[in-house]
């Protein structure tokens, strides 16, 4: 029997797994959940987010840290684009702490670290690496090297010293349960993936272990919803998105401007 | 790293204030030298670079940090390209620490940062975008306006993952020295923010000087 599912996701509908080294997307909609699962505890998945209306609307990564005064990504953190709105929300997840600064790796780095990518000898095992695989599925869309960003790394843990100087953190032994991490969307998003090594992965042999991808549909945001509620620029954020939604003839799931608006509107401006 | 320079004022080629809330566009060539001087203090110059030769190239904030494996720029990092090549080095810093992580502040970002209501309010990614519709010739686009750096801004992270902002450790005359590796266009935008403590809610100018 399958355990029960985590808080806030309703249905999962469809469940697949993608080796490492591979690339993939889809267009999710508003109210679907997105779990990722590292199956054998050495995954990274690199991830890129892009408004499907308009594609000049990407993940912002310093939008989404400042907002929510984080550097790494966890739980009860929103996801923002450069317009101010929110993509996704992390609902669950086991892990702690994933990357958001380190970019990817490139076929030289790749190379440097685990040998050269070879389809001629490797044929599905070649070793990708994040820049490419990026390209390749950046391309479907009709966009290219201008449209990169800096991406997520979900399970890679990179933290600071005092001095500001990152360290990947090592993988330890398999998990007894595998990690996973949930989002939940809070719009239409354009989810671009892939599982190619961390930039900062140590040389030696190419991670191999593969992530099990899972779509389903969230449960309807509640009133005191831990993400949206997780500080006031959150807050502020859902309001944007329920405003971007009401422009497109979707009623709100809950009132915009909050009573934080309503004091502030007469302010004068500094 | 604090590290200070010899050159002289008076011996620099281009010597240009720029007002804050003004956006300032230069080209500087590979081996000469850029200076920003934060006249004032505690001013954040929003910066992006692209090589001058193709703009598709440009200023890289991920490959800049995991290339010197630290958040921080200052004297001794080398400025990284979206296609992993260096464009410049940070010669010599009187501030010590700048920010690559923050971005740069938008009218919709002010409205998640400050308040609904801000949102008509100055932001450094508008004045991007009127330099960039109003100089064709840069052949920018909204698609390379992106990843900046924040020169004078103080963006402290902390190993259990925090990051705030905290009053710039910049002053007035503070500055950084970079020597281009590739011919590049700077973008500045001398940030008009007027929400944010760090500049004490008053933004000011800073200059701009260039060595052959």
């Amino acid at each position: 029997m399958n355990p029960p599912l985590p808080d806030g996701i309703a249905t999962i509908d469809y469940t697949t797994v993608i080796p490492a080294g591979a690339h993939w997307s889809l267009r999710l909609r508003r109210g679907t959940v997105l779990r990722l699962c590292d199956l054998h505890g050495d995954a990274n998945v690199g991830m890129l987010l892009y408004n499907p209306e308009c594609l000049l609307e990407r993940y912002n990564a310093p939008d989404t840290l400042k907002a929510q005064h984080t550097f790494r990504i966890g739980r009860d953190h929103c996801l923002y684009s450069d317009m101010g709105r929110i993509f996704a929300s992390v609902i669950q997840d086991d892990a702690g702490w994933h990357d958001t600064v380190c970019g990817n790796a490139r076929a030289g780095d790749v190379e440097a670290a685990f040998g050269n990518r070879d389809y001629q000898r490797d044929r599905n095992a070649w070793r990708q690496n994040g820049h490419d695989a990026f390209l390749v599925e950046l391309a479907k869309y009709g966009m290219g090297t201008a449209d990169l960003a800096a991406n997520l790394n979900w399970f890679s843990r990179v933290q600071p010293d005092a001095e500001g100087a990152l360290a990947l953190a090592p993988r330890t032994a398999v998990p007894a349960t595998p990690p996973s991490v949930t989002l939940r969307l809070e719009m239409d998003t354009l989810v671009i993936l892939h599982t190619c090594p961390h930039p900062l992965a140590p040389a030696g042999v190419y991670p191999r272990g593969a992530v099990e991808i899972a779509i389903g549909r969230a449960e309807p945001l509640a009133a005191d919803d831990p993400c949206r509620d997780h500080c006031p620029e959150n807050r502020r954020g859902f309001d944007n998105n329920a405003l971007y939604h009401l422009s497109a003839g979707e009623p709100p799931a809950f009132a915009i401007c909050s009573s934080e608006y309503a004091s502030t509107a007469t302010a004068t401006p500094s | 790293m604090i590290i200070g320079s010899n050159r002289i004022p008076d011996e620099a080629h281009r010597r240009d204030t720029v007002r804050a809330g003004d956006p300032y566009a230069i080209r500087v060539r590979a081996g000469e030298v850029l200076r920003i001087v934060d006249l004032h203090g505690n001013q954040a110059a929003d910066t992006l670079f692209y090589s001058a030769g193709n703009n598709r190239e440009r200023y890289s904030a991920v490959d800049t940090v995991r290339a010197q494996a630290n958040v921080y720029l200052t004297a001794g990092s080398t400025l990284m390209s979206t296609a992993g090549r260096p464009m410049l080095d940070i010669v010599a810093d009187t501030c010590g620490r700048h920010d690559t992580l923050g971005g740069a502040c938008s009218t919709e970002s002010n409205t998640v940062r400050y308040a609904l209501d801000k949102r008509c309010m100055h932001a450094c990614r508008d004045s991007w975008m009127l330099a960039i519709a109003n100089h064709p010739e840069l052949g920018l686009t909204r698609r390379d306006i992106t990843h900046n750096i924040n020169f004078f801004m103080n963006v402290p992270v902390t190993p259990d993952g925090g990051l705030t902002f905290e009053d710039g450790i910049s002053a007035p005359g503070k500055y950084v020295e970079l020597s281009a590796r590739m011919d590049v266009i700077a973008l500045i935008s001398n940030c008009p923010q007027l929400n944010n403590p760090c500049n004490g809610y008053d933004p000011t100018p800073i200059e701009v000087l260039v060595w052959a």
